[in-house]
C-alpha cells in the first residue's frame, strides 16, 4: 500500500513525457527529407558509372557536400527519432528499452559524424 | 493492479487486412529498413574517401548481382517510405482523412512508389549500360 498519489505514481511514466516535442521534430525533419531525397536519389542515379575521380569532382561542389551533410545529419536525426519510437512499441520492460535506445542512439551517431567527417575530407583533401 | 483475467480487446490478428492497415505497417518497416540501409550509404563515403582502390571494391561489391538487389530493396523500401511519409504529413494537416480519400491516396503511394523506383532504376541503367 503505498502513500504517494496515482497522479504522482503516473507522473514521467506512459505518456506523460514529452510527446509532444517529439511528435513535433519528427514532422520537422521528414519535411526536410522530402526535397533532399528527392535530391539524392536522382542525383545518384544520374551518376551511375562515374569513376573515384568523378564522384569526387561532385562531392566537392560546396552546394553538393552542404547538400550530403544536411541529408546525413536530418536523415539519420529522423533515423533515431522512428527507430526510438518503435523501440518504446515493442521492446518492453524499462531496463531492455533504455539499453537498446541508447544502443540506437550511439549507432546514429557514430554513422552520422563518420558520414559527414568523411564528406569533409573529401571536400578539403580529395 | 491486477490484469489476470480481464477481457482483451480483439487485436491485430483478428482483423482482415485492409489496404490501410498494411500500408501503415509496410510504412514503419521500410522505414527502419531504409535505417539499416542507411549502414550502406555511409560505407560507400567513408570508401570514397578513403581512395580509388577501396571505393572501386566497394563499386564492384555493389555492383555484383546481390549488391544490385540490395540497393534495389532499399530504393523501394526509401521511395514507398517517402511516398507514405507525405501522405502521412498531408493526414497531419488534417486533411484527406476520409475512407475514400486514404484508400485514394494508399493507391497512389503504391503507384508512384512503384514508377519512382522503376524511373531511378531505368535511368541507372540507361546512363551506366548494365
Amino acid at each position: 500500500m503505498s502513500l504517494r498519489t496515482p497522479l504522482a505514481r503516473a507522473r514521467g511514466l506512459g505518456s506523460a513525457k514529452e510527446g509532444v516535442s517529439h511528435w513535433w521534430a519528427q514532422r520537422l525533419t521528414s519535411l526536410a527529407l522530402v526535397p533532399l531525397v528527392l535530391w539524392f536519389v536522382f542525383s545518384v542515379a544520374l551518376m551511375t558509372g562515374a569513376d573515384h575521380a568523378q564522384f569526387i569532382a561532385w562531392v566537392q561542389s560546396p552546394i553538393v557536400a552542404g547538400l550530403l551533410i544536411l541529408l546525413i545529419s536530418v536523415g539519420l536525426l529522423h533515423s533515431q527519432q522512428g527507430m526510438q519510437v518503435v523501440i518504446e512499441d515493442y521492446v518492453h520492460g524499462e531496463a531492455s528499452k533504455v539499453v537498446t535506445l541508447f544502443l540506437s542512439l550511439s549507432i546514429h551517431v557514430v554513422l552520422g559524424l563518420t558520414g559527414v567527417l568523411s564528406i569533409l575530407m573529401i571536400l578539403f583533401r580529395g | 493492479m491486477s490484469r489476470g483475467n480481464r477481457p482483451l480487446s480483439p487485436h491485430l490478428q483478428v482483423y482482415r487486412p485492409q489496404l490501410t492497415s498494411v500500408l501503415s505497417i509496410l510504412f514503419r518497416i521500410m522505414g527502419v529498413a531504409t535505417s539499416i540501409g542507411s549502414i550502406v550509404l555511409i560505407w560507400w563515403l567513408v570508401a570514397a574517401a578513403s581512395g580509388p582502390e577501396y571505393f572501386e571494391f566497394v563499386q564492384s561489391f555493389l555492383g555484383s548481382w546481390f549488391g544490385r538487389l540490395m540497393l534495389f530493396g532499399w530504393t523501394l523500401a526509401l521511395v514507398f517510405h517517402l511516398c507514405n511519409g507525405i501522405r502521412h504529413l498531408y493526414w497531419d494537416a488534417g486533411k484527406g482523412l476520409e475512407l475514400e480519400t486514404a484508400y485514394a491516396s494508399g493507391k497512389a503511394v503504391m503507384i508512384f512508389t512503384v514508377l519512382i523506383t522503376l524511373g531511378l532504376w531505368g535511368l541507372a541503367y540507361a546512363l551506366g549500360g548494365a
